[in-house]
């Protein structure tokens, strides 16, 4: 190893332009909308096993259910009820959005624009919630 | 002899195996009951989270006011069974789509079916055999319906 070879070292490797068009990196209204769509649905199943749950505890006694849904109306859950609110939100509208593009000529040519309706629809509908149920949850009444 | 000869241009049809195509009736189960769970999920957040005084108001006297109702239970019972079949479907799928262990997956389908079976008849009990007035209850976590005992 005395003599060192000048002359193999790599080349600097110019870097390949990327094929314009033909890798599918997600959009919102294809690869993101469905990931969110699973992901509320995970979630929301989740909550709907405990919310039959601590239901069914008004077969018990009032005073169960009502110690049991008192951990409901704290700020901390208050703020996980905004996000289930969100979740199903966004999983109900895009669920309509799914069925428009089955069933509907004019929903398959503008996926685009009906994701945007539903973002939109999102946002309207937590415009109208977040204010309501956080005042509520952090006023107390 | 005369050979009848298909239309060459004709689609492609999938050679009918059995008569009941289970997957294609869970597709539209998923969006029929994806349809009426939001008219039901939607009026139940409604009415319990944004009319009156919100989550505050729901306690045991809100459910047994509630459930005094018929149509309160069914839509309830309704949104329930629904709910509970469209969830474990959707789970059912991503079972099928990452989970790449047949032993595994059985076990977890499995367990779907049974915890979703277990919840709808559990939670159909619950709604209709609720007494909103409990015998020795106090006074001030029933209803105001309720004969004072």
């Amino acid at each position: 190893m005395s003599s060192q070879p000048t002359e193999t070292q790599a080349p600097t490797r110019r870097r390949k332009p990327r094929p314009a068009g033909t890798l599918y990196r997600g959009d919102i209204t294809g690869l993101w909308s469905w990931v969110l769509h699973r992901i509320t649905g995970v979630a929301i199943f989740f909550f709907l096993l405990v919310h039959i749950l601590d239901t069914a505890l008004v077969r018990i006694s009032p005073a169960a259910y009502d110690a049991v849904i008192g951990t409901y109306k704290t700020p901390i859950m208050g703020l996980g009820e905004v996000a289930l609110v969100g979740a199903i939100a966004y999983h109900a509208f895009n669920g309509l959005r799914i069925i428009l593009v089955d069933f509907w000529q004019w929903g398959t040519t503008h996926q685009r624009l009906l994701s945007w309706i539903v973002i939109a629809l999102w946002v309207i509908t937590m415009a109208g919630f977040v204010p309501r149920h956080l005042i509520s949850v952090f006023t107390g009444q | 002899m005369s050979v009848t000869i298909e239309n060459p241009r004709s689609p492609y049809t999938r050679p009918r195996v059995g008569g009941l195509n289970i997957e294609k009736w869970g597709w539209i189960y998923m969006r029929v009951s994806g349809v009426v769970l939001v008219v039901l999920i939607f009026g139940h957040l409604f009415v319990n989270l944004m009319l009156g005084t919100g989550v505050h108001q729901i306690d045991f006297a809100f459910v047994g006011g509630k459930w005094s109702d018929p149509f309160w239970q069914w839509w309830d019972t309704i949104m329930l069974w629904l709910a509970m079949i469209h969830g474990a479907n959707g789970m059912r799928t991503i079972v099928n789509d990452y989970v790449r262990k047949v032993q595994v997956a059985r076990v977890l389908k499995v367990a779907l079916f049974a915890s979703a079976a277990i919840l709808i008849i559990l939670g159909t009990l619950v709604a209709f055999t609720f007494d909103p007035c409990p015998a020795g209850a106090p006074a001030d976590l029933v209803a105001s319906f309720c004969p004072v005992s």
